[in-house]
C-alpha cells in the first residue's frame, strides 16, 4: 500500500487537535473534558497501529517521509519520517497515551489544563521520535519540557516546585549546548558542501576531524545522558519521579528516559562514529557503574516510587550498555529493552499510584501481606515485578539477553559486571514484593482495602498482554528493527575498519572556521 | 534650495500627529481625552501605511544627512508599531494614575520620531539630534507620574546619566568631525580608504567615545546602572518603551554606524564588543536572579537580552546584521507584552510588582497567566516561540562568524535566564494567593494589547521565514 503523505504529521498533532478541543469545553464538565482526552489519545494510538501495519519490515531506510519547506533561507525542513529505530517508541508512546489519561482520572483540580498539557506533552514525544530534521528535532525535544514541567509542578507532591525545576535546569543544561553543537554542525555543513541544510541524513554523510567529532559528541552526548539518565547525572531523577503524579511518571520513565536512549542511537552514534568509538570505553564503564549503582541504591530504599525511580537508572544502563556494543544484538536488544521498560516501569508506577490512592502512602514498611486483601492487584504485581527482573518467558528476559549477548562480545570485563546487576535487580525487586504483598496483613488501615477496579483493569491488562507476547514471540519485533539496526552498525564498522586513520585527522576536507 | 520631501513622509506624520494631539488637548474636556489616544493610534496607523507606499525606495534628502533605504523603512515600522502597542496599553493606566494624557502621547510620538530619525540618519549630527528628540522626551515620560517620589528620582537619575552619556556620544562626533573632515557617514567611510597608518590617532578615540555613549543607551553592562532604577520608577508602559524602542533606536545606530560604515575599523573595536556582550548578558542574568520585584527583574532581563543583541554586533557581516534585526523584531512582542501584564496587575495604587503578587494568577486570570507564561518561556528561549528562533539566529551568526565561545557563553545564559522566567510561572501556576488582576472588561485595550504580544510570540516563533527576509532585505540595502 501506497503511504499517503500526512499519515506522521497526523498522528504527532492529532493529540495537539485534543488540546485545542478542550479548550473549547467549560471548565465544571470533568467527565465530559477526560472523555474527550481519552478519545483523542486512542484515536492517536489506533491511528500508530495502521502505521504499524502498513510499515515494511524489510527496510532499513527512512518510510512515511513527510517533507516540506520551513524556513526556505536556512535549509530548515519540516521533515519527518520512521525506520526500525523509531518505529516502536512511536508505538509505545501512542500505547501509553489512553493508558495514562485513564491513569488521570483521579484528578480532581485542574482537570482541563492538566489533559492540556498531558496531550501536549504526547505530541512532543511523537515528534521528538519521527523528526529527522535537527531543527525540528530540537523544537520537539523542548517541548516536551514545558507540559512535564507543569504536570510535575502544579499537580505533583509537597516538593513538585524543587522537583521541576531541577527537571527542566538540568535538561536544559544538556540541551542548550546541542543547540550550539547543531548549529556549527549545519554551518560546518555548508562550508563543506555549499549546502545549507538542517537535514540529519544529509548530514550523516559529513565527515568531520576527529578533534570536532570529540567536542560535538561531548555537546550531544551531554544532552542524551542527561535524560537517559546516565550515572552521575541521574539525581534529577529520583526527585522528578517522586514528585510527578502517577501518569506523569509513567511518561516520564516510559519515554522521556528513552528520548535520550534514541538520541544516542540516532544522532550521537551515527553523527560522530569516531568519536563515538573513543568514548565508548567510558560510556560502558559509567553505564555499568550506572546498573550496579542503582540497583544497590534502589535497594536500599523505603518508598516504593523511589525504588522503581532508582531501578530505571539500573535499567537504562543496560541499554547504554547494549547500545555500545556496536553490534546487530547489542543495539537490537537495547531497542527492545527501551520498550521493555517502558512497559514494566511505566506498569509499575501505576501499580505504586493505584496503591498510592488508597492508602496515601508509599513507604514499604506500611505494607505487608497485600496479598489476601488485594488478589488481583497482587496477581499483576508480580508478573510485572517479575518483567522487570528478566524472568525467562516474560519480555524483561528477551532485551536482557540479547544485550548481554551483544556487548559479551566486546567488552566481557563490564558485562560480568552488567550481569551481577542482574542479580542484584532480581534481589531488591523480589525483596521489596515481598515485603508488600507477602506476610501477615498485619495494619488495620490494609484490610479495609478495596481490590482493582474496572478502569484499573482496563489500564493494566493490555500491558500486561504485551509483558507476555513480547516475551514469548519477540520475532515479529526483533525482524521491523533489524535492516534498520543493520545500517547503523555498518556504519560504526565501517570506521572501525579504518580505525588506523584516525590517529589525527580522517578523510574529512579541511577547511578552518575563520576567526577567532 | 530644492529639497526632498518624501522620505520625511512618516516622521513628519508623527511630528504631525504630535503637535495635533498637543492643540487638541487644549479643547478637549478631561472626560474627553481618551480620544487623544485614538488620534495618536491613527496617526501611527498612517505612518506605518506611508512606510509601505514608500516601500523598496532609497532615496534621500537634506544632502545626503537622511535616508530612506529598507534598512530605515524596517525601524520606522518597527517604532511605529513599538509606539502604537504603548499607547494601546497607555490608556487604562493613564486614567489609573492621572497622568496628563496630552502630554504623554504627544511625548510618545515625539520620541517615535526621534528614533525613526536615529534609524534613517546618514550624518552624525542628524543622528544626534534624533537622538537627543528621542532622550530628551522619555526623560520627560520617566517622571510623568508625578504623585509617586520614585517617578522624580527616576526621571532624574535618567536626565543625568543620560546627559553625560551624551557628551561622551557628541564629543566622539566632533572628534570624528575632526579626522574624517566631515559628518556625514559616506564620506567618514570614504575617508577611512587611506592607509591605516595616516589615520589620525584621535580618529580612534571618536570612535570609541562613540562607542560607550551608545553602549549607554543599549544599557550594555558595565554602563547598565541607571536601568533598574528607572525602570522602577518610570510609568510601566514607559519602561516598556524604553526596554523596546530606545534600545533599537540605538541599536539601529550602532548598525548603521558601525557594521555598516565603520566596518574597515572591524578589527580594532570586535575585542571590546566581545567583551561588553558577554559582561552585558552575565551580569544582566544574574542579577536578574536575585530579583524580588517583577518589574526589576525585566529591567534586568532586558538587560541581558542587550547582550545577547551584541552577539550579532562581534558576528558582524550578513549573518550578525540580519540575525540582530530579527532579534529586536521576536524580542518587541515579548518585551511589551509582559511589560503589559504588569500593568493588568496594578490595581489603584498598589501597584503588585513582586513575584508573590502572581501567586495563582492562572486561575484567577487564565488569559493573562496564559501570556505572561508564552512570554517568559519565550524570553527564556523556549521553542517554537520567538524568543527561541531570536536566539537561534543570533547564536548561529556567532558561529558562522568563528565565535563558537560566545555561542556557548550565550547558551549558558539562556539556561540561568531559566531560573528567574520560571519563577513567574511557579507563582502563578503552583502558589496560591497574590493580587487579583484587571478583567478585560476593566482595560480592553490593555487586552488587546497582549493579545498583540501573543500573537506576535507565537508567529515569529512558528513561521519566521518572512520576517527573516525582511531582516536580511533591510540589513543588506545599508551597502
Amino acid at each position: 500500500m501506497e503511504p499517503f503523505a500526512g499519515d506522521l504529521s497526523l498522528l504527532v498533532f492529532f493529540p495537539v487537535l485534543g488540546a485545542l478541543a478542550l479548550l473549547l469545553i467549560p471548565r465544571g464538565r470533568t467527565q465530559l473534558l477526560f472523555q474527550t482526552a481519552l478519545l483523542f489519545a486512542s484515536l492517536t494510538f489506533l491511528w500508530s497501529l495502521t502505521l504499524l501495519w502498513r510499515f515494511h519490515p524489510a527496510t532499513g531506510g527512512m518510510q512515511f517521509v513527510e517533507r516540506f519547506s520551513w524556513i526556505a533561507a536556512y535549509g530548515i525542513d519540516y521533515f519527518v519520517g520512521i525506520d526500525g529505530l523509531s518505529l516502536f517508541l512511536v508505538l509505545l508512546t501512542a500505547f501509553l497515551g489512553p493508558i495514562v489519561i485513564l491513569a488521570s482520572w483521579t484528578i480532581s483540580e485542574r482537570v482541563k489544563e492538566y489533559l492540556f498539557f498531558m496531550l501536549i506533552l504526547e505530541s512532543g514525544m511523537l515528534g521528538t521520535f519521527v523528526a529527522l530534521d535537527l531543527f525540528l528535532f530540537y523544537v520537539f525535544w523542548e517541548v516536551t519540557l514545558v507540559p512535564m514541567y507543569f504536570l510535575i509542578g502544579v499537580w505533583g507532591g509537597p516538593r513538585r516546585i524543587y522537583a521541576a525545576l531541577k527537571f527542566v535546569l538540568y535538561t536544559m543544561a544538556g540541551s542548550l549546548l546541542m543547540l550550539v553543537a547543531i548549529i556549527y554542525l549545519a554551518a560546518r555543513n555548508f562550508q563543506v558542501t555549499q549546502v545549507m541544510t538542517f537535514d540529519l541524513l544529509r548530514i550523516y554523510n559529513l565527515q568531520l576531524p576527529y578533534e570536532e567529532q570529540i567536542w560535538l559528541f561531548l555537546a550531544f552526548a551531554l544532552s542524551f545522558a542527561i535524560k537517559v539518565p546516565l550515572f552521575p547525572f541521574h539525581t534529577w531523577l529520583p526527585d522528578a519521579h517522586v514528585e510527578a503524579p502517577t501518569a506523569g511518571s509513567v511518561l516520564l520513565a516510559g519515554v522521556l528516559l528513552k528520548m535520550g536512549t534514541y538520541g544516542f542511537l540516532r544522532f550521537a552514534i551515527p553523527l560522530f562514529p569516531e568519536a563515538t568509538l573513543a568514548a565508548s570505553p567510558y560510556i560502558i564503564a559509567l553505564a555499568v557503574i550506572g546498573i550496579v549503582y542503582g540497583a544497590m541504591v534502589a535497594m536500599m530504599q523505603g518508598d516504593l516510587k523511589k525504588l522503581v525511580a532508582y531501578s530505571s537508572v539500573s535499567h537504562l544502563g543496560f541499554v547504554m550498555l547494549g547500545l555500545f556494543a556496536f553490534n546487530l544484538q547489542g543495539i537490537q536488544g537495547a531497542i527492545y529493552q527501551m520498550l521493555n521498560h517502558g512497559l514494566s516501569t511505566g506498569a509499575l508506577f501505576l501499580i505504586v499510584g493505584m496503591i498510592y490512592e488508597r492508602r496515601h502512602t508509599r513507604m514499604i514498611d506500611d505494607f505487608g501481606g497485600l496479598w489476601k486483601q488485594l488478589p488481583i492487584f497482587s496477581a499483576c504485581f508480580l508478573v510485572v515485578t517479575l518483567s522487570s527482573i528478566g524472568l525467562p518467558g516474560l519480555n524483561g528476559f528477551v532485551g536482557e539477553f540479547l544485550i548481554l549477548l551483544g556487548s559479551f562480545q566486546t567488552s566481557p570485563f563490564w558485562t560480568a559486571g552488567a550481569a551481577s546487576g542482574v542479580v542484584l535487580g532480581a534481589i531488591y525487586m523480589l525483596w521489596m514484593f515481598r515485603r508488600v504483598v507477602f506476610g501477615p496483613l498485619s495494619r488495620p488501615e490494609n484490610q479495609r482495602l478495596e481490590d482493582l477496579g474496572a478502569r484499573e483493569m482496563i489500564m493494566l491488562i493490555p500491558i500486561l498482554a504485551l509483558i507476555l507476547f513480547m516475551g514469548i514471540y519477540p520475532r515479529p519485533f526483533l525482524d521491523r528493527m533489524k535492516p534498520a539496526v543493520e545500517l547503523v552498525v555498518q556504519r560504526i564498522e565501517s570506521k572501525k575498519a579504518a580505525t588506523p586513520l584516525v590517529q589525527g585527522v580522517t578523510q574529512g576536507r579541511e577547511i578552518k572556521l575563520h576567526g577567532n | 534650495m530644492e529639497i526632498n520631501f518624501t522620505p520625511l513622509l512618516p516622521a513628519a506624520e508623527l511630528l504631525l500627529t504630535a503637535l495635533t494631539v498637543l492643540l487638541l488637548d487644549l479643547f478637549l474636556r478631561e472626560e474627553e481625552k481618551s480620544f487623544l489616544a485614538w488620534i495618536s493610534v491613527l496617526g501611527l496607523g498612517v505612518a506605518f501605511a506611508m512606510t509601505f507606499l514608500l516601500g523598496g525606495g532609497q532615496e534621500s534628502a537634506f544632502q545626503d544627512s537622511f535616508l530612506l533605504d529598507s534598512f530605515a523603512l524596517f525601524f520606522s515600522r518597527f517604532f511605529v508599531g513599538v509606539a502604537g502597542i504603548t499607547v494601546l496599553s497607555s490608556v487604562h493606566y493613564l486614567r489609573e494614575t492621572k497622568i496628563r494624557e496630552g502630554e504623554y502621547y504627544a511625548l510618545i510620538l515625539f520620541s517615535a520620531f526621534g528614533m525613526i530619525l536615529m534609524a534613517s540618519a546618514n550624518a552624525l549630527i542628524l543622528f544626534f539630534l534624533g537622538l537627543e528628540t528621542m532622550s530628551l522626551a522619555v526623560y520627560v515620560l520617566t517622571g510623568m507620574w508625578r504623585d509617586r517620589s520614585l517617578a522624580g528620582e527616576a526621571a532624574m537619575k535618567y536626565f543625568i546619566i543620560g546627559a553625560f552619556a551624551t557628551g561622551f556620544l557628541l564629543y566622539g562626533i566632533a572628534l570624528i568631525y575632526g579626522a574624517a573632515g566631515s559628518a556625514n557617514l559616506g564620506r567618514i567611510a570614504a575617508s577611512l580608504s587611506q592607509p591605516a597608518e595616516q589615520r589620525p590617532l584621535f580618529l580612534f578615540a571618536g570612535i570609541f567615545l562613540l562607542f560607550i555613549g551608545l553602549a549607554f543607551k543599549v544599557a550594555a553592562v558595565p554602563f547598565h546602572f541607571w536601568v533598574p532604577d528607572v525602570y522602577e520608577g518610570a510609568p510601566t508602559p514607559v519602561a516598556g518603551f524604553m526596554a523596546v524602542g530606545v534600545k533599537a533606536a540605538a541599536f539601529a545606530g550602532w548598525t548603521r554606524i558601525f557594521l555598516a560604515q565603520l566596518a574597515p575599523l572591524q578589527s580594532e573595536w570586535t575585542v571590546p564588543l566581545w567583551v561588553l556582550a558577554v559582561l552585558t548578558m552575565t551580569l544582566g542574568n544574574l542579577l536578574a536572579v536575585v530579583q524580588a520585584s517583577v518589574k526589576r527583574m525585566l529591567a534586568y532581563s532586558s538587560i541581558a537580552h542587550a547582550g545577547y543583541l551584541l552577539i550579532g554586533l562581534v558576528a558582524a557581516d550578513e549573518a550578525g546584521g540580519q540575525a540582530l534585526l530579527f532579534y529586536l523584531l521576536t524580542y518587541a512582542p515579548m518585551t511589551l507584552g509582559a511589560f503589559a501584564v504588569v500593568m493588568a496587575l496594578k490595581e489603584g495604587d498598589e501597584d503588585h510588582e513582586t513575584y508573590s503578587d502572581y501567586a495563582g494568577l492562572g486561575f484567577k486570570r487564565p488569559f493573562l497567566a496564559m501570556a505572561m507564561s508564552l512570554f517568559m518561556l519565550s524570553l527564556a528561549g523556549f521553542p517554537p516561540l520567538a524568543g527561541f528562533a531570536g536566539k537561534f539566529y543570533i547564536f548561529r551568526s556567532a558561529v558562522v562568524a568563528g565565535y563558537t565561545n560566545l555561542a556557548i557563553v550565550g547558551a549558558l545564559n539562556s539556561l540561568l535566564s531559566v531560573i528567574y522566567y520560571l519563577r513567574v510561572i511557579v507563582m502563578m501556576y503552583m502558589e496560591e494567593g497574590g493580587a487579583g488582576g484587571k478583567s478585560f472588561a476593566v482595560a480592553p485595550y490593555l487586552y488587546a494589547a497582549i493579545a498583540v504580544g501573543v500573537i506576535g510570540t507565537l508567529y515569529l516563533g512558528l513561521l519566521p521565514a518572512a520576517a527573516l527576509d525582511l531582516a536580511r532585505e533591510s540589513f543588506l540595502s545599508l551597502r
